[in-house]
Parts: structure tokens; sequence; C-alpha cells
């Protein structure tokens, strides 16, 4: 370990802190080009930093890839050790990359997009979108639990802000909270999981843990404290990273300003889980029946997913679905032992989902707010720029042969299959051709056809403007990177080398003597099955043309056979339209117990019968008691002087007695 | 030959006479009367102390209670005619507003 300059990986994230330190004290009394510059300069700034980190880190030798800077010893209490620092490794370093690279776009972006608020409200926004990075890049560098728990809670307590940035708008408001709220019960996961690794290990640091848990015996058949640990911070993933059956939030967080959605979804936040998983890749692999919960639990939420945004009519609920869908093929990925693999889809992913966003933002800010699907159609006209770079983030997302998505769902699928779990790998498949139906459904609805009837015009002039040049610069970027990100994990049957995986080999086995066995660490140095591969991939492509075929069918060629359907299998439909009930399920299940707990028990119960009844009943007795002492105070001055004689009396006696 | 039991004894019915006397008439007059001879009571006390050692520290003390009884006196008995003034009454059952 050494430090080429020992400051260089504390500025990655204070450069964004200081943004929203400026921004939050004196944003109100800057303009907007002076604010925006602000949280756009410490974004490129730290992406910058995060460069000059990487390429500090690429220099070291392969094997001794860690940059490690300690500040200070936060808590020194018995036998607790936590040093507040950052570590950078390559798992690490991917994450800021795509953290301060991704995020430098988006805030980028915004300075166009949000130029209609006032200038207070836009300083309030970028200080939040800088804090909101700043955390996210403290999650990513910690170098043990404790510090990460501050950025995991960071990023949860930005999200509240910025989805209920509108908090103006009720049900802004509302998604906020839920956000909030609903993280909160993972992290609870989280906080226990690290508290019993801390109780049985004696320490929080990431690599202390894995130099200890090592050499243990995996937990195949018992079902151990490691197994309950790994599945408690499980939990908090689920939460975090939008998984069955936490994810609600993320589909409500539509209600923030679109680039808002694109860092959540892209960057920053829902990556957390997934990020999470790989950064304890030992402890997970010491607990194969957690991995394989984690694993079906990926799976059914990419399909659970991607069949509700086959019906969503709302352009961003569409990308939010696909968001949860992704993320559940990440830890899919996860779950079956392919940490690089996971981590380079959510790389590749970060992508093309801010492009996608991004570009939704666009056309939302073309048609003057308006997101229904069915009140858009043949925009491919007005906004070629938004088209085109559109277009090019589903193709990636549907992994079609060449963009950044192909390689990387590839490797997450043949992975599946590889590790023997073929009928994960088939849904994981069967949730990849969703993918690529329900984005080509969106784009054949938004861009292709005729403009719909009730499509807003904005402006006076009948015409729409396509985005404006900071948006579209930023759009053309991230189209490039959607189409390029891909090549650096060029699988092995392509004559490639899979560099991105190997890079990150070391991260998820630290410890150099590390002698697990078990079938999932024996995969990653197993030999490619090159026939396997090509097999796998053969299908992967079929089934990513495939469902931008049956799309264009049904929603290009033949709208009538899409409505027919819907109307034939109508309580499928309606289902998928209400998103399974799952939101009303909670409400049921959960929220109005609760509300009324709160109500009936807490609050006219407890609240205003024990403790309002305590202190009135306190006041109560008291006036009952002096009600009929008072009646000694007659205003007689015989029976007063009566009184004293008998108390004088009294007092001799007693005095006096023998 | 009277001794001292003789006069505590006499002086012990006088307090106990005043006492009944503040507690039983109904006339604030007399009651101002009784209460003299309850101050009278315990003068008798003392000035019988005072002889049975010897000393005039009793008769002393009785000087000073003479004087607080004079002054006594005259702010009660002046004290009477006000309230007498405000009620037409002396009876002190007449004079209880300031109860509960």
């Amino acid at each position: 370990m050494q430090i080429s300059d020992p400051h260089m990986l504390l500025l990655i994230p204070l450069l964004p802190l200081a943004g929203f330190l400026v921004n939050a004290g004196i944003g109100r009394r800057l303009s907007k080009a002076a604010s925006g510059g602000i949280a756009v300069g410490a974004m490129f700034l730290s992406f910058a930093g995060a460069l000059a980190a990487s390429r500090a880190l690429l220099r070291l030798p392969e094997d001794a890839r860690v940059i490690d800077q300690a500040l200070y010893t936060w808590i020194s209490s018995g036998n607790l050790d936590v040093t507040l620092g950052l570590r950078l490794d390559p798992l690490a370093m991917v994450m800021i990359l795509v953290v301060t690279g991704i995020g430098a776009l988006i805030h980028l972006y915004s300075t166009a997009y949000m130029h209609e608020e006032t200038d207070a409200e836009y300083a309030r926004y970028f200080s939040y979108l800088n804090l909101f990075a700043a955390f996210m890049l403290i999650l990513v560098l910690a170098p043990n639990f404790a510090v990460m728990f501050v950025g995991w809670e960071g990023v949860g307590l930005c999200s509240y802000l910025l989805i209920g940035f509108w908090y103006k708008k009720q049900s802004a408001a509302d998604a906020g909270k839920k956000a909030f709220i609903v993280n909160r019960i993972g992290d609870a996961g989280f906080l226990l999981g690290m508290a019993l690794l801390f109780s049985r290990f004696g320490t929080l640091d990431f690599a202390q843990l894995a130099r200890e848990i090592a050499p243990l015996a995996p937990e195949t058949a018992a079902f151990g404290a490691l197994s309950a640990a790994a599945l408690l911070l499980f939990v908090g993933a689920t939460g975090k990273s939008a998984q069955l059956p936490l994810y609600v939030w993320l589909p409500d967080a539509m209600e923030g300003p679109t680039p808002v959605s694109a860092l959540i979804h892209a960057a920053t936040m829902v990556t957390a889980g997934v990020y999470m998983i790989g950064r304890n890749a030992v402890l997970y692999t010491h607990a194969p029946g957690v991995l394989e919960i984690v694993a079906g639990v990926g799976v059914a939420t990419a399909l659970f997913a991607a069949t509700i945004g086959l019906v969503q009519t709302d352009i961003k609920r569409v990308l939010a679905y696909s968001t949860v869908s992704q993320l559940g093929l990440m830890f899919l990925a996860m779950g079956v032992g392919a940490f690089g693999a996971g981590i380079f889809h959510l790389y590749t992913h970060a992508f093309f989902k801010a492009l996608l966003f991004l570009g939704a933002g666009a056309v939302i800010h073309a048609l003057a707010g308006e997101q229904d699907l069915r009140r858009m159609g043949g925009l491919r006209r007005d906004l070629p720029v938004t088209y085109w770079t559109f277009l090019i983030g589903a193709l990636a997302i549907a992994g079609v042969p060449g963009f950044a998505g192909f390689f990387s769902k590839d490797e997450v699928l043949y992975r599946t299959f590889a590790a023997g779990y073929p009928l994960l790998w088939a849904a994981g498949a069967a949730a990849s051709l969703l993918t690529a139906i329900y984005m080509f459904r969106l784009v054949f609805l938004a861009f292709h056809g005729e403009a719909s009837d009730g499509r807003p015009q904005h402006g006076p002039h009948q015409h729409l403007h396509d985005a404006p040049p900071r948006m579209a610069v930023v759009l053309v970027a991230l189209a490039a990177g959607a189409v390029l990100a891909g090549y650096v994990g060029v699988p092995a049957a392509l004559g490639g080398s899979n560099r991105i995986e190997a890079f990150l080999e070391p991260s998820f086995h630290p410890a150099a003597e590390a002698s697990v066995e078990g079938a999932v660490e024996g995969l990653s140095h197993e030999a490619h099955d090159t026939g396997l591969e090509l097999g796998l991939m053969g299908v992967s492509t079929a089934v990513a043309l495939g469902g931008i075929a049956l799309a264009a069918l049904f929603f290009l060629r033949r709208r009538d056979l899409a409505d027919a359907w819907a109307a034939r299998y109508r309580g499928m439909h309606r289902l998928l339209l209400h998103k399974y009930y799952v939101d009303e399920l909670y409400d049921a299940a959960i929220v109005q117990p609760v509300k009324t707990g709160s109500e009936q028990v807490l609050w006219k119960g407890v609240d205003a019968g024990l403790i309002d009844g305590a202190v009135n009943g306190a006041g109560l007795t008291i006036r009952g008691a002096s009600a009929s002492l008072r009646r000694l105070q007659t205003g007689s001055l015989r029976s007063y002087a009566a009184s004293l004689f008998v108390g004088v009396l009294l007092v001799l006696g007693y005095l006096l007695w023998p | 030959m009277v001794s001292l039991t003789h006069y505590l004894v006499l002086s012990a019915v006088l307090f106990a006479i005043g006492t009944a006397g503040v507690f039983l008439r109904r006339n604030l007059i007399t009651v101002l009367l009784s209460i003299e001879v309850m101050l009278n009571a315990a003068n008798l006390s003392l000035v019988a102390f005072g002889r049975e050692l010897g000393t005039v520290d009793g008769q002393v003390i009785v000087f000073f209670v003479v004087t607080v009884a004079a002054a006594e006196a005259a702010v009660g008995l002046a004290l009477v005619i006000a309230l007498f003034r405000l009620r037409e009454s002396l009876d002190p059952d007449a004079y209880t507003s300031l109860k509960w």
C-alpha cells in the first residue's frame, strides 16, 4: 500500500460536498449560471480526481492495487475501532468513475433541464444533487461498514430530498416519504447485519473481515452467523437497490425531476446494494444458501418488474420498472457468484439507463411536461437527436450485439448457466425478452407512428424543440458510452479477454492466501466453454431481436392487435396495469394497520388515555382532595383560635408526656 | 402559707377561663376582655416564679406584657369600632367572609 498523493482520494468526495455547502449556504443569492457552474464544476473536478486516482491505482502491481487513506480514528471504544478514511481498489475505482463521470454529465444536463425554476430553487436543486454524489462517493470509497453506512444513509436522505423536490405537489412529497421509509426498513437489516459481523469478528473493516472469514468453512448445510449476517445485509440491499419486496419506492420516485431519476437509477443509490454485495463477496461466498436467495430474488424481481413494464403508460415508469428489472439481473449475477459480471452490468447499465432517462427527460421537456406514452407518437421527426440517442440506449438495454448491454447481460446469463442454474438462466433470458419488448414498445409508441391528437405543443409555435445544446451534448456523450462501454469486457469466446472482470477479481478475493473451496470460487477460474458461451450468446441475440420484432409487430404494424390482446387477457392486463396490486397489498397489510394502530391504540389509547390521563388525573385528584380540605377554611375566628389551641395542647402534651 | 402551686393553679384556672371566654363568648369586646384575662394569668405565673426564685426577672417581663397588652387593647378596640361601623354587629360569626 502506498499513497501517491495523500489528499487525492479525499478530494473526490470533498469537491461535491464543497459544492453542496456553497449552494446550500449562499445559493439563493447566486445567479443560475453561478450555482449551476459551481455544481457542475465540482463534479467535473471530482471526475478528474477520480481519473487521476484511477491512474495511480493502475500503476500499482496487480496484486497490490489498494490505495488506503486513513484520516483519523473516528470511533475508539472498547474493541471497536473505526477509522475514518477512504480506500480505493479496483471495485471502488469502477464505481467512482461511474458516479463522477455519469454524475457530472447529469449535472450538466440539469443546468438546461431545470432552467425554468427560480434562482433559489435552482441552487437548492444543485446543492442536493452535489450532496447526493458526495454521499455516494463516500459509500463506494468506504474502507469499513461504519463509513459505508454514512454514505448509505446519506444517499437515502438525498433521494428523499430530491424525489420530493417539488414538495408543494402532494404526490411528490408522498413519494419522497415512501422512498425514505422503505429504505429505512432495509437499513434496519443492514444495521443488524453490521452489528452481527462486529460481534462475531470484532471489526468493521472490509479487508479485515475478508481476512477473518476466508479461512472459515462455507456454511453450506447450516444457517450460521455468516449466513444470518449476509441475509440481513441483503435485506438492506433490497431496500436500497429496489428488489422484491422493497422495490415499491423506485417507481414512485419518478415524481422527482427527470435528471434526478437518471442519477438515482444510473449513477447512485440503486447501485449501492449491488456494490455492497460485491464489496462483501468473501462473506457471501461463505454463505451459499444466502447467495441462492440473492439469485432467486434477483431473477424474480427481473421477471416481475419486466412484466409490469410491458403495460405501463408513463414513459418514466416504464424506465423505472426497467431499472428494477435490470437490477434484478445484477443480483442474479451476484447470486451465482459472478460478482465481476454483476458489476460489469452495473457499469454498462449506468450509461444506457442514464441515457434513456435523460432522453425521456428531453421528450418531457419538449412536450411541456407530458409523460403519457399514449399522448406522444411521431416524435422521431421533431426530435432527431433525442430519437437517435434514445434508440441507441434502447438497443443497448435490449442486448443487441455490439452495444454495451449485450456484453454485460450476456456475461450475466452465461455465468448463470455455467454455474449450474439453467432454470434461472431461462428466467433471466425471459426477462431479457420482455426488456426488449417493453423498451421498443416505448420507442415505437413515443417516436414512431403518427402524432396522437392529444399531444401537447410547446410554446406558441406549432413545432417541437429538440434538446437544447447542453442536453444534446450529454445525450450524445452517453450514447457513445452506451455503445462503447461494453468493449472493456469482450468475452473470451469473441476473442476478447474480459479485462474488466480480471481487473475486478482482486476486489472479490482480497485475501491473497484465499483458500476458499466451493463451486462458486472454482467457477471464476474455470476455463470458458467457448461453444456453450457462443450458443448462449446466439440465444441472447435471438431473444433481443425477437423481442424487438414482437414489439414492432404489436406496436408499430398492428396496433389493433395489441389492443385486442389486452382485451382478450383483460384480467392479466389489469393485474399488470395495477402493478400486481402490490402497493394496494402493502397499503392494506402494513400502512393501514399501522395508521389504524397509531390512531386507535397509540393516539387515542396510549397518548390520550394513558399519558394525558395521568397528567389530568394528577390535577383532578388534587382538585378533588382540596374540595373537601378547603372546607376547613371557615373564616370563623373562633374556630381558628380553637384549632390553634388544640394544636398547642397537642404539642405540649407530646413534649411533656412523661 | 400560699405556695407556688397555689399561684400556678390559680393562673391555670384564670387562663382556662380566659380561653373559654375567647372561644365561647359572642361579643368581640368580651373576647378582648377574655384575652386580657389570659394575659394576666400568664403575668401571675411569671410574678409567682419571680418571687419563688427571688429575682426581679419575672416582674420585668410582666411590665413588658402590660405595655404590650395596653397597645393591644388600643388596637383591638379600634378594630372593633371599625368592624362595628361596617356591619353593625359585634358577633365574631358575622365576620366570616374570608373563607373558602
